[in-house]
């Protein structure tokens, strides 16, 4: 397995490590609830180096990426972050990734960490048809990534950061310093609550993740691992590359047509296109348990003794303190309020689909304009 | 680590413990070693009272936020009773392995079925291996 460069860290922190996609990451070092509920109420800090970026420089590094990702990059501010999705020649999804202005000639794409080396493929291929005047290098081994979030984090990284964080509205970024290591300073995360996404030299991640522990540590900030993540991003509506989205999605059919923007072209559009016309026949949803049981990736959704689809994401909520949910489902059983039952062993538990998210924080009213 | 394991009662390979309440019934849960693996544990399937287990047969689920874990029958016999508090506080098992988070009561079968099972000092070596 990979390792980040703070694998000794978590080993010594005696944390459980597990294999994700290839790396040897920390799921926990307490437990799973206290560290979801501490990202909630104050702040916790996630290794996040498994993570890829893929730099694309060059005159027409824009005109790469507007052919290769669905959204439309043109009115994007250097300095700001959008989301975005790399299909595939079916219109399914590659990766569901952030894209980072720099200049006007020099981008990064933040990926997902199992499709990474599928990203830089499918760009790299797109950029020798297209033949555009710039070049794709996959920079992710030389850049370490931390994720500092929860209600906390800007008064625990405020003393470390060479800028003013109060400044950086969400899903905008500044080049900067954390604990005078030069850094990229991200107002983004993957939990739902306000925090960082910090990218600093691979070599240099440990001094900035050791920093933040010692600077958080009297504030409450704790470490936490992929466990805490993954029930954090589910709370909050976020889908899980690999698990609830694969490339055999479309972005139709998940939470994602907001990423799509049909006024011009994109790798994948002919059969999204299709798609769009033909309609689509289930869409991913959101559901609660009533009453007992945990669903679970994979589990079996049934309207009467009709089987209309499959759980792709399932846990025990902390914060609702509920089991919820994401699943598809055959599109007409993806109305809110909707009754399904999901077979958990041999008992069908009694489910509600309802809105994402499942959990969204209460907003300081700041000038930050919600832009993602 | 772990609490130090009570020398009242007997345990399974599969981390169960048992102890006997009569001479022909026993209780039945899961370690503390058991249950410092799972971790925060926020579900119970309990088995239905009445129902006869075969030593080595899932009787009951524990669930923690991200794994799911049969708890295997550790001796064969009739579930009498079970521990229908872990239905609404299923973090007893967390707080409480070898007492409050109890699971279920069996009749045993055959009482002789108990020999297999292994004393507090086997069990803790069998750990021990396990953890190095």
């Amino acid at each position: 397995m990979k390792q980040t460069p703070l694998y000794e860290r978590h080993v010594a922190l005696h944390a459980k490590i597990i294999d994700f996609g290839g790396w040897a990451m920390p799921v926990q070092y307490s437990n799973v609830i206290d560290e979801h509920r501490t990202t909630r109420i104050c702040a916790a800090l996630f290794d996040i180096c498994h993570m890829g970026e893929i730099e694309v420089k060059g005159p027409q590094a824009l005109d790469l990426l507007q052919a290769a990702l669905t959204r439309n990059l043109t009115d994007q501010r250097i300095g700001q972050v959008k989301l975005s999705a790399l299909l595939n020649d079916q219109g399914g999804v590659i990766d569901d990734l952030t894209v980072y202005k720099f200049q006007d000639d020099l981008y990064w794409l933040v990926t997902n960490a199992t499709p990474r080396e599928r990203d830089v493929l499918r760009v790299t291929a797109l950029l020798r048809n297209l033949k555009f005047d710039c070049r794709v290098e996959d920079i992710s081994d030389r850049i370490g990534k931390l994720d500092l979030q929860g209600p906390q984090s800007e008064k625990i990284l405020q003393p470390l950061a060479g800028t003013d964080l109060s400044a950086i509205p969400y899903y905008h970024f500044r080049e900067s310093t954390v604990a005078e290591i030069p850094a990229i300073v991200s107002r983004s995360g993957y939990t739902g609550e306000d925090g960082f996404e910090i990218y600093a030299a691979a070599d240099h991640i440990a001094s900035i993740w050791d920093r933040l522990l010692d600077m958080g540590a009297p504030i409450g900030l704790k470490p936490a691992g992929l466990g805490a993540r993954d029930t954090l991003r589910l709370e909050a509506g976020m889908m899980l590359n690999g698990q609830d989205i694969t490339e055999e999605v479309c972005p139709l059919e998940v939470p994602y047509a907001w990423l799509v923007d049909w006024n011009k072209d994109f790798a994948g559009k002919a059969p999204l296109l299709a798609c769009r016309e033909k309609g689509i026949r289930r869409r991913l949803i959101g559901f609660e348990i009533i009453g007992r049981g945990i669903a679970r990736n994979g589990y079996k959704v049934y309207a009467g003794e009709k089987e209309i689809g499959r759980v792709t994401s399932g846990s025990f909520s902390p914060t609702l303190n509920k089991a919820i949910g994401l699943a598809f489902v055959d599109v007409e059983y993806a109305q809110p309020a909707t009754r399904l039952t999901i077979a958990i062993r041999e008992l069908r538990a009694q489910a509600v689909v309802v809105n994402l998210p499942f959990y969204k924080r209460k907003k300081k009213t700041l000038t930050a304009k919600e832009d993602v | 680590m772990s609490k130090p394991h009570p020398q009242d009662r007997l345990y399974s390979q599969d981390h169960e413990w048992v102890k006997t309440e009569s001479d022909t019934v026993v209780v039945v849960g899961i370690t503390d070693y058991a249950q410092e693996m799972l971790t925060d544990i926020v579900f119970v399937e309990l088995p239905q009272a009445g129902r006869k287990v075969k030593k080595g047969d899932a009787m009951a689920v524990v669930e923690s936020v991200k794994s799911v874990s049969d708890v295997y029958a550790p001796v064969s016999g009739e579930i009498i009773d079970t521990n229908t508090a872990l239905e609404n506080t299923p973090d007893l098992i967390n707080s409480d392995a070898f007492g409050e988070g109890w699971i279920a009561k069996i009749k045993l079968d055959d009482a002789n079925e108990l020999q297999s099972l292994l004393t507090a000092d086997a069990y803790e070596a069998l750990i021990k291996e396990e953890t190095h």
